[in-house]
């Protein structure tokens, strides 16, 4: 399989603080990863430092993305190159539309079409995010990965404070951006996914799932499996039950 | 004791210094202007005036209710294309109605200061817009005010009424050709908005560097009547001072001013001023200012005289560059009990997290600025025609802005 991204021994830190410590991980073209792990462990940190955001500061180690380092590559640089990224908490835009932003992001974007997928219509001519309840948050930003079409997407809970049937919405969203109808031999674009509670999982595929304690990965394998185990034991039990030492 | 002649009042204020703004030394500039002709339609002005026209937001070949093009000192075309709207020139009108005696000079003071001591004593220009009783137009009237002489003193005088019921949108813009480096211009202008009348007034400048400019603009809002203004200022310009006074005379009169600036230079001294002197009357003044250098004055004066008066400022400004500088004075005067007065007011930078989110989709960081710029300029108007609202989102939305 083509390795699309891999993190060699990364440490990250933020204002002084290390959060990621010698983190490694692999992610081949066509696979979608879901990580877990108690929160402050280092998940959202592990994806604004593969986005680029400046804050985030490479100690050590370094990001490949298709063959090239983009350690400290600028955020746009990444996003042309094939990163997105859907945000937790984003930011409103005042005075930008929502479909205006869809062809910025991509001019050969089908906004209406985009738009319908996620059942988001009303929402075209509504500033981005303003005033947007969280479920809409998390559709908004489907929306404009839909239109980016990334080849490596990564999703922060984007089932957290979403209702069931958004929550199936949403994972048929993610199944189509990572190309879950192609055969497994024919998919190219990957995804990582932060999840609490696995609820998306009931509605998207992943291939692969690991366990975030403290910085590093402490546990990694068959994403039902592992969930299974962190609801029957918890994170640190998961973690000696299925990766004992 | 006799009441002075407004010329009396003008001759005393000749020398007399303007409140708040620059002072202009009106000598260094010509007062007399070469005379143009008059053309029957809009469509036959020189190609030259109607692209700067254009450049303000003014097709005067569009769908219009009428149209008013003044060349320096001249009024060129004076038309009404809809039997609810009169459009004449000011000096025309006053021949012919004895009635606007009544109007002429009763909401801005001829010995206000200098500038309007300097239109009162010239010959009058400008327009004369009437929208008749109970008439609702749709289009908007046109306008251009035309300054396109080197060093010229360009003083006009306007008088817009809207009697009782009726709608109108007027749309003005006010420009100087590329080849013109300098010049000053004043414009008195004096609205009348009736019992139950609507009217939406938006004016967009567009000057040269070494322009100065000095409107004088008083408002009076009848029961039931409203006004929306908006004024927009995205090219360079020398000098600008406005503070148009509007004043809430009648029962649930509503005035709201809308002001968008985007600054590269000089001293833009604007805002709005509103008396709430009658019952359930409410103001809202907003204004957006983004500077990339210049000095921007943004000033913003409520007065509520009276129980129950509603009004709302909100100041806010986006300095991008160290060069620049946004003053934001908002004023808020209660002289009465049960007053809901407010404002907000904030001066600040582009916000970090806003500029990560769009770069994350690919935007380079200049990019992203302009887009935010846009947006945070993009001011939603109320009470406009949805054409006039395009056309003005256009003119915000076309600039190449750039961050520092």
């Amino acid at each position: 399989m083509v390795r699309l991204l891999e993190i060699d021994d990364l440490s990250v830190s933020i204002g002084g603080k290390q959060v990621l410590k010698n983190f490694n991980l692999r992610i081949g073209s066509g696979e979608t990863h879901a990580l877990f792990g108690p929160n402050g462990t280092g998940k959202t940190t592990l994806l604004n430092a593969i986005a680029g955001i400046p804050r985030y500061t490479v100690d050590q180690g370094r990001i490949i993305f298709k063959g090239k380092d983009i350690t400290y590559m600028s955020m746009d640089e990444r996003a042309r190159l094939g990163i997105g990224m859907a945000f937790q908490r984003p930011p409103a835009i005042r005075g930008l539309k929502l479909k205006d932003l869809i062809k910025i992001i991509n001019p050969h974007a089908d906004a209406a079409t985009i738009l319908r997928t996620m059942d988001f219509e009303a929402f075209g001519d509504r500033d981005v995010n303003r005033g947007f309840s969280g479920g809409e948050v998390k559709r908004s930003e489907m929306v404009q990965l839909l239109a980016q079409q990334p080849d490596l997407v990564m999703l922060d809970e984007p089932d957290s404070g979403v209702d069931l049937e958004n929550i199936k919405l949403i994972g048929s969203a993610i199944n189509q951006l990572t190309q879950k109808d192609k055969r497994p031999s024919s998919r190219n674009k990957s995804g990582i996914i932060i999840t609490h509670f696995g609820h998306i999982l009931e509605y998207m595929k992943a291939d692969r799932a690991h366990v975030m304690l403290g910085g590093s990965i402490v546990c990694s394998g068959n994403p039902g499996e592992i969930l299974d185990q962190i609801k029957r034991n918890g994170y640190e039990g998961c973690a000696a039950c299925l990766c004992p030492a | 004791m006799p009441v002075p002649s407004i010329e009396e009042r003008a001759e005393r204020a000749r020398e007399k210094k303007a409140l708040y703004g620059t002072d202009v030394n009106l000598e260094s500039y010509e007062s007399e202007a070469r005379a143009h002709e008059a053309v029957e339609r809009a469509e036959e002005l020189p190609g030259e005036v109607k692209k700067a026209a254009l450049d303000v937001g003014v097709k005067l070949d569009a769908e219009a209710s009428g149209a008013y093009v003044q060349m320096d000192q001249s009024p060129v075309v004076a038309k009404s294309l809809y039997e609810g709207v009169e459009i004449m020139d000011i000096a025309s009108a006053l021949k012919k109605y004895d009635f606007l005696q009544d109007y002429w000079w009763k909401l801005v003071a001829p010995d206000a200061d200098k500038y309007t001591s300097d239109v009162a004593a010239s010959p009058p220009a400008g327009y004369f817009i009437r929208a008749k009783k109970g008439m609702k137009t749709v289009f908007p009237v046109k306008s251009c005010l035309y300054l396109g002489s080197t060093n010229l003193n360009q003083r006009v005088h306007n008088i817009v009424i809207a009697e009782e019921g009726s709608e109108l949108h007027v749309i003005t813009g006010c420009t100087t050709p590329a080849h013109v480096q300098r010049g000053l211009h004043i414009g008195v202008s004096e609205f009348f908005i009736q019992k139950n009348a609507h009217v939406s007034f938006t004016m967009i400048h567009s000057w040269g560097k070494e322009v100065e400019v000095r409107p004088r603009t008083g408002i009076t809002i009848a029961e039931g009547g409203s006004l929306s203004n908006n004024y927009i200022l995205m090219r360079p310009v020398k000098t600008i001072q406005t503070f148009p006074t509007a004043t809430l005379a009648g029962r649930g009169a509503v005035a709201s001013f809308n002001t968008v600036i985007y600054s590269t230079m000089g001293n833009i001294d604007v805002g709005s001023n509103v008396y709430l002197n009658a019952p359930e009357t409410s103001a809202e003044s907003i204004s957006r200012v983004v500077s990339m250098g210049g000095e921007v004055i943004a000033r913003g004066r409520m007065t509520g005289t009276v129980p129950g008066a509603r009004a709302h400022l909100e100041c806010v400004g986006l300095l991008l560059s160290d060069k620049g500088r946004i003053y934001s004075i908002p004023e808020l005067d209660g002289r009465s009990r049960d007053l809901d007065m407010s404002h907000e007011a904030a001066v600040g930078r582009i916000s970090e997290e806003e500029l990560e989110y769009l770069m994350a989709r690919g935007l380079s960081s200049e990019e992203a600025t302009s887009v935010i710029v846009r947006g945070f300029l993009d001011v939603e108007i109320k009470g406009l025609p949805e054409e006039l609202r395009a056309e003005i989102r256009s003119i915000t939305q076309r600039e190449e802005l750039k961050g520092s």
